[in-house]
């Protein structure tokens, strides 16, 4: 049987996180071929952060329903099992939990920080998530910082960018998988819950 | 899960179906159900403000057509895909999602007749103007565009019966350069034999009810989008606007990359309704395991019967791009290396009534309207669907009137060949 790939291929990483080859003359191999030059964590790898994880803290939370961190919030409250914490210096409620000013005024120390807030504000929430010791930081879908995120790794962090959590639990939770979304997800063990 | 990106013919069966939850069943389970229950007020409100992903009603989603849509978006390399009820819906949505009154679409006039009348009748009547080009060449299509107004750059991968090739990496810098997006129908290349993604298109369609279910059994129809176009380039206003009934979000705002996909679901298919059976996505997915294999089949076949032909004195000439005496040969090879498929037209000399002596002849070959059956399908356009207009008429309206169309099943090659052999022979004795 003759095979769909040609001898000149490239590897590229497609739009649900994973890698293929295609022809290297294809225009999808020249526009992936992106500037970018940091490479997260991998699927699998994103898969073991989200399971390792109990408790998300959302920085930049915003109590306006419209908000996609609003989204998110609600998505982890209701079809995670996370521990889900809001904070926002200028809020006082978020989804009916105290919203609180900064990390350090939590509870405990959240195994992921989510980042809801501008680029140039990364280091700093970096600094903030470095001085309470959370392990995780996660800087939010369209959101891209390639100087701090190697900050981050540099003083042993984990750091995951331009991801959605929503999107990435959904991936490998089933609820991206009901909305006709490619997960990636190739197994023959029962889902996750 | 396993760190390993898997291929083509393992992603045709697993994809999509990772065993259910509840019950571990391995085959897909028909969830042969209108409604879904809500676990609180909390919990409908958060799924009906599409806060969370949940099912609510299976015209917006349901957990079987689910899984023919993400298998279909892995094997086509998109990001995801909404299934509807069949081809021309699929489109139709797309096409309702895209464009509005006093918007424009840019077309291939090389379209199936049905795509041709949804554009030119019912979208028109709609205030939707296309233009179709009647052009193989990118450029004759840039002329086309009208700045502000074209929403879209629409055409098939393989046309038919002419078995034309379209040149997707040059329609897509056309479109691109416009800032809009490409729309590809590859209802008869399949993601197996051509994945327009890949050469730059931003959405493809199919009718599933041909080669992607597979043995003419099951309507549907099912739209792919790349995730890679910015739909907040300010030619589509309405993925930046507030949306008023999703409690004030803005689909490219809440959902970036999702947006497209996200919208059509949430907009498209709550407002027009063509939802994909749960059944007949079960057997459509069912179809999709065994892609690979028939559609390397269908194109053997196809391969053997087109040289068949064309060596034959009966036949005049033969419209398969496999052909080096194609015009699109060279295409052909560059945008479906393996082949490309295995429906063509050809005209057989004697015209109108040799070409329905044939159809009368066949045995094997099935006389009907359908195209990418197991079975091998045959039809006479000037003896049946253009059968009011006189031969003159039909020369002038591009129908020769010894045109049949043909779509390779994948009998033994053999045995369609020799069905097609004696039907000649009798066609000519009886002319």
């Amino acid at each position: 049987m003759s095979d769909a790939t040609t001898a000149d291929t490239a590897t590229v990483t497609l739009a649900n996180g994973l890698t293929c080859d295609i022809p290297a003359s294809s225009p999808l191999a020249k526009l992936l071929k992106s500037q970018r030059t940091w490479v997260g964590p991998s699927a699998k790898e994103r898969l073991g952060i989200l399971r390792r994880a109990k408790s998300v803290a959302i920085v930049g939370a915003s109590p306006n329903p419209a908000r996609s961190s609003y989204f998110v919030g609600t998505y982890l409250q209701q079809s995670s099992s996370y521990r889900v914490y809001f904070v926002n210096p200028n809020a006082t409620e978020i989804l009916g939990q105290p919203a609180y000013p900064d990390l350090a005024s939590l509870p405990e120390v959240p195994d992921i920080v989510d980042v809801f807030r501008k680029a140039s504000d990364i280091p700093a929430v970096i600094d903030d998530a470095l001085a309470v010791g959370a392990p995780v930081v996660w800087v939010q879908l369209g959101i891209w910082n390639e100087e701090a995120a190697r900050y981050g790794e540099s003083k042993g962090l984990t750091v995951v960018m331009d991801r959605c959590i929503k999107v990435e639990h959904a991936r490998f939770h089933g609820g991206l998988h009901l909305m006709g979304f490619d997960t990636g997800v190739i197994s023959a063990k029962k889902q996750v819950r | 899960m396993a760190d390993r990106d898997y291929g083509f013919r393992t992603r045709a069966v697993h994809a999509g179906n990772v065993p259910d939850s509840a019950t571990g069943a391995r085959a897909l389970p028909i969830y042969q159900s209108s409604a879904f229950v809500f676990d609180s007020t909390e919990d409908a409100a958060a799924r009906f403000a599409l806060q969370k992903y949940g099912n609510i009603y299976s015209r917006l989603a349901n957990p079987t057509v689910a899984s023919f849509e993400e298998r279909v978006a892995s094997l086509e390399g998109g990001l995801g895909a909404v299934a509807t009820s069949s081809g021309l819906s699929a489109q139709f949505v797309t096409f309702a999602s895209l464009a509005g009154a006093g918007d424009h679409i840019v077309a291939s006039s090389n379209l199936y007749g049905g795509s041709v009348t949804q554009l030119d009748v019912t979208l028109r009547r709609f205030g939707v103007e296309t233009t179709f080009v009647a052009s193989d060449d990118p450029a004759d299509y840039a002329a086309a565009i009208i700045p502000g107004r074209t929403k879209l750059v629409f055409a098939e991968t393989i046309a038919n019966p002419s078995g034309d090739i379209a040149d997707i990496a040059g329609l897509a810098d056309v479109a691109h350069a416009a800032s809009i997006p490409l729309v590809i129908d590859s209802t008869i290349a399949t993601p197996y034999l051509c994945r327009p993604i890949e050469w730059g298109a931003d959405i493809v369609v199919h009718s599933a009810t041909k080669f992607l279910g597979g043995h003419g059994t099951t309507l549907g129809g099912v739209v792919v989008e790349s995730g890679r176009f910015d739909w907040s380039n300010h030619n589509f206003p309405l993925f930046e606007e507030t949306v008023a009934h999703y409690g004030g979000l803005t689909w490219y705002g809440n959902f970036g990359e999702y947006a497209f996909l996200t919208r059509l679901r949430a907009e498209q298919l709550r407002d027009i309704g063509p939802a994909l059976a749960p059944h007949s996505a079960f057997l459509l997915a069912q179809g999709v395991e065994t892609l690979p294999y028939r559609m390397q089949a269908h194109v053997d076949n196809a391969r053997r019967v087109a040289e068949w032909l064309e060596a034959d004195p009966r036949i005049e000439t033969v419209n398969w791009a496999g052909l080096p005496s194609h015009r699109h040969h060279e295409r052909a090879q560059q945008y479906l290396p393996i082949g490309p498929s295995s429906v063509f037209g050809f005209v057989v000399t004697g015209g109108r009534a040799v070409g329905q002596g044939l159809i009368e002849n066949v045995n094997l070959a099935s006389h009907l309207a359908n195209i990418g059956d197991a079975k091998t399908l045959i039809i006479h356009p000037a003896s049946t669907t253009h059968a009011q207009l006189t031969e003159q008429q039909l020369v002038d309206g591009g129908v020769h009137p010894g045109l049949v169309r043909l779509s390779v099943g994948i009998e033994d090659a053999d045995d369609i060949i020799y069905d097609l052999d004696q039907a000649l022979d009798a066609a000519l004795k009886g002319a």
